[in-house]
């Protein structure tokens, strides 16, 4: 058991399978139906698009409160940019821009005033909440979606899975691939790991710092566009603690929140667990209450473990 | 001897209001190995900064090969030849070998990193510093040895040169040797040598005499943020070295009063760690300094550790005073036992905390609170007891020179008024004038009856300042004799275990 979690990613892998395995045998006939199957697809991606911005400040060593702020943000511009009768692919635009734009402010707040990226995400989390606030009137803003809606729906003609899906498959491989085998991945893990180190050695922190959180932001802003391809209305009040969600993924995942660790492939399953603890647990007729103590035990497990195996070292 | 190659005039930078270098003048030619020398707190760090392109200087100038030195950063400054390997092993722990080696020069097409080109580059440097000591490059630096880690640091400066065309024009090297064993010494001073001929200009910065008289033509000692003598070694007396670097003659560096050892303070049988050590036994009396000698990883750190309750006691028995057993470390300060680490930035001291606050950590005050104006007061105390240098007890030790940092552990130890005192290595990197005091701080407090258990990998130190000697060898210690009875020799044949 012990040689199996030395394996750097497999312990979250294994809890996984074991989850799967436990509602499939407790609900065979619901649970394991294709059509389930597609929908938990559908609920993990904006949490997994989200999660792979996360993964890489987390491994930078970094944290972004505001994904949840910002998702909401985000479907608030895009529903605004629709109703005033702009085309879909302006509003999309407008929306990823938007959340991009709030990363690259915290991220050179926290790179050039060396401020704590917990207060920095922690006041863009109030401030992008207020706006979307501000921006919708307090309301719902209700609009014609334009297509965009088609992008997580379930009869959208994509094979297998809706394009939002796919979307957030190729996130997922683009981020895996990017933190593993990009100059850009290996800079953030050595900030993350050593920042001093990587000064001496000549990276540019402050170029890693800034460009991490602006591309955490631009993936918070496309989880915004999925999420808003759900609601099809823009919603200020939506999306509230999806960041805890989020840092749940991707620590469960077996990132450190120390920095330095980390991997894009264990945050997606960490994302998945979770959705299928979700979905599982509703198939099964649990309570949403033993729910929420399951994932917090969950996660509390996760990060137990992953403590033990360094311990063992 | 060649053209000059780096010349520094009247280099000045201050830090606030307080200068840390206030005048260095500095020439070294192509291909010369040129020792900086200097206390702590003499501006060499200040320097080497200015050369990595991390500060600019406030007035002065830098020239390399005649022309002016202005790197705009670190990766500048190694891009244009110059190197550095630091002595506070600036490695990231999570990363492999490799990555650390190749950082900041990684071989990438359109940010994409060539896997292949990079295992060149690394895997030639590794070999060159680690000689026919394989290194795993896939290994992560955190499960290194420090020597390890050191050679790392070599390879990385390798690499650099390497990566720049094999145009590596200068290499500063920030006691290199620091915790590198005789061989891997041998293979860096070949490598130094080597890189020497080549045309590099070395500067090696280092508190170790012995090896700046093996391994440099000229040097430039520093103090006070000023150059103060340079010269050929050869043609130099050691001794006249350490005079300008301290400032002061240290005719007596080891004074020693005479003492007479009282009743058994601390005591072990058979006691074995985990891991380390494997067997050690002794007995250490009131008013004694025992020494324990041995090579770096022959399980000196480990006794300490046990001794003081951070390691797991395996086998044996420990017995302090009239308590017998094993015991937290909280347990056995109350027991008047303390512990002074050789990783005094990690573990040693709290250093983003103040002076007052790290020396009264243990001892907040009588009832527990610890009032902030009482710790003042205690800390005012031995601020002037101890000569630390420092503006008040309200600086932060990490603001500190080594050697002031190294006397405010001590006196948290003090302060606790603690009767064994477990030193390990504390005159490591720190400068020759704070060295002495430590010296005869430890001679006072023996005097006075106090109880030392001093590590130390410096001969001199501990042929000087022990009572008696014992010396560890893989994980073993020998028996404790008279230090009138050692010599550097016979320490030294007992630590490789002849």
């Amino acid at each position: 058991m012990k040689r199996l979690f030395d394996r750097a990613g497999l312990g979250p892998l294994v809890a996984l399978a074991a989850t799967w395995a436990l509602f499939a045998a407790l609900a065979p006939a619901t649970f394991m139906r294709a059509s389930n199957l597609v929908t938990m697809a559908r609920q993990t991606t904006v949490v997994a698009i989200a999660a792979v911005g996360m993964t890489l400040v987390i491994v930078s060593g970094g944290i972004d409160l505001s994904v949840g702020s910002a998702v909401a943000f985000t479907t608030v511009v895009v529903a605004a940019t629709l109703r005033a009768g702009h085309g879909p692919l302006v509003a999309v635009v407008a929306g990823v821009g938007a959340a991009t734009l709030s990363g690259l402010v915290c991220g050179a707040m926290v790179a050039r005033l060396r401020m704590a990226p917990f207060i920095v995400t922690l006041g863009a989390m109030s401030i992008l909440r207020g706006g979307a606030k501000g921006l919708a009137s307090e309301q719902k803003i209700d609009c014609d979606p334009r297509g965009l809606d088609q992008l997580l729906a379930p009869s959208a003609g994509w094979p297998l899975v809706p394009p939002g899906v796919w979307m957030a498959v190729a996130v997922a491989v683009a981020g895996g691939l990017a933190l593993r085998y990009t100059r850009f991945g290996r800079h953030l893990y050595a900030v993350g790991s050593s920042e001093a180190t990587a000064l001496v050695c000549g990276v540019d922190v402050a170029r890693v710092k800034i460009l991490v959180y602006a591309l955490a932001g631009a993936l918070a802003g496309l989880a915004g566009v999925l999420e808003f391809s759900t609601l099809t209305v823009g919603d200020p009040t939506d999306s509230i603690g999806l960041e805890l969600e989020v840092i749940a993924a991707v620590v469960i995942g077996g990132a450190s929140l120390s920095g330095g660790e980390g991997t894009v492939a264990g945050s997606i399953v960490g994302a998945m667990l979770m959705a299928v603890i979700r979905t599982g647990c509703t198939f099964v007729g649990v309570h949403n209450w033993v729910q929420e103590i399951l994932t917090g035990a969950i996660i509390v497990v996760a990060v137990a473990v992953d403590r033990i195996r360094h311990r063992a070292r | 001897m060649g053209a000059p190659r780096v010349v520094l005039r009247d280099l000045r930078k201050s830090f606030g209001s307080t200068p840390a270098l206030d005048g260095v003048a500095l020439e070294a030619a192509a291909g010369e190995v040129h020792a900086v020398l200097g206390e702590n707190g003499a501006g060499k760090s200040t320097l080497m900064k200015i050369l990595a392109g991390v500060e600019a200087p406030d007035a002065g100038t830098v020239t390399l090969d005649g022309a002016p030195w202005t790197p705009r950063g670190s990766a500048d400054a190694r891009a244009r030849g110059l190197a550095m390997v630091h002595q506070e092993l600036a490695l990231c722990p999570h990363l492999d070998v490799a990555a650390n080696v190749a950082l900041g020069i990684e071989p990438a097409r359109l940010g994409w990193l060539r896997a292949r080109e990079q295992a060149r580059l690394v895997d030639a440097a590794l070999g060159r510093a680690f000689g026919s000591r394989a290194v795993d490059p896939r290994a992560l630096a955190r499960d290194l040895s420090v020597a390890d880690r050191q050679l790392v640091e070599v390879a990385r400066a390798l690499a650099t040169a390497d990566a720049t065309g094999g145009a590596l024009r200068v290499l500063v090297l920030d006691e290199p040797t620091s915790s590198l064993g005789a061989s891997d010494v041998d293979r860096l001073f070949g490598l130094i040598r080597e890189l020497a001929q080549g045309g590099t200009t070395v500067l090696y910065v280092s508190h170790f005499l012995e090896e700046v008289a093996r391994i440099a033509t000229r040097f430039t000692v520093l103090r006070d943020g000023r150059t103060v003598g340079s010269g050929d070694v050869a043609a130099t007396e050691m001794s006249a070295i350490v005079r300008m670097m301290a400032g002061r003659d240290i005719a007596s560096a080891f004074p020693r009063t005479p003492r007479t050892p009282g009743d058994v303070l601390l005591s072990a049988r058979d006691l074995a760690g985990t891991r380390l050590p494997v067997e050690a036994s002794f007995e250490l009396r009131r008013g004694e300094v025992l020494g324990i000698g041995g090579l770096v990883g022959a399980g000196r750190t480990e006794l300490l550790r046990v001794l003081f309750g951070l390691d797991r006691v395996r086998r044996g028995e420990i017995r302090v005073g009239a308590a017998v057993g094993p015991a937290s470390p909280a347990r056995r300060l109350a027991q008047g036992v303390g512990f002074a680490s050789e990783d005094r930035k990690g573990e040693g001291l709290a250093t983003s905390l103040s002076v007052a606050d790290n020396l009264t950590l243990s001892r907040p005050g009588p009832s527990g609170f610890g009032l902030p104006s009482r710790s003042r007061r205690d800390a005012a105390r031995w601020i002037e007891e101890l000569g630390i240098k420092c503006s008040g007890p309200e600086q932060r030790v990490v603001e500190l020179s080594g050697g002031n940092q190294q006397k405010v552990q001590l006196a948290r130890l003090l302060h606790h008024d603690v009767d064994v005192l477990l030193l390990d290595e504390p005159t490591r990197g720190i400068d020759v004038g704070s060295k002495a005091q430590i010296a005869a701080l430890v001679d006072r407090l023996a005097g006075k009856g106090k109880a030392v258990v001093l590590v130390s990998s410096w001969l001199p130190e501990l042929l000087g300042m022990a009572d008696r000697i014992a010396v560890m060898c893989r994980g073993k210690l020998g028996p404790a004799r008279p230090a009138a009875e050692h010599d550097e020799a016979s320490l030294l044949s007992e630590a490789v275990g002849l």
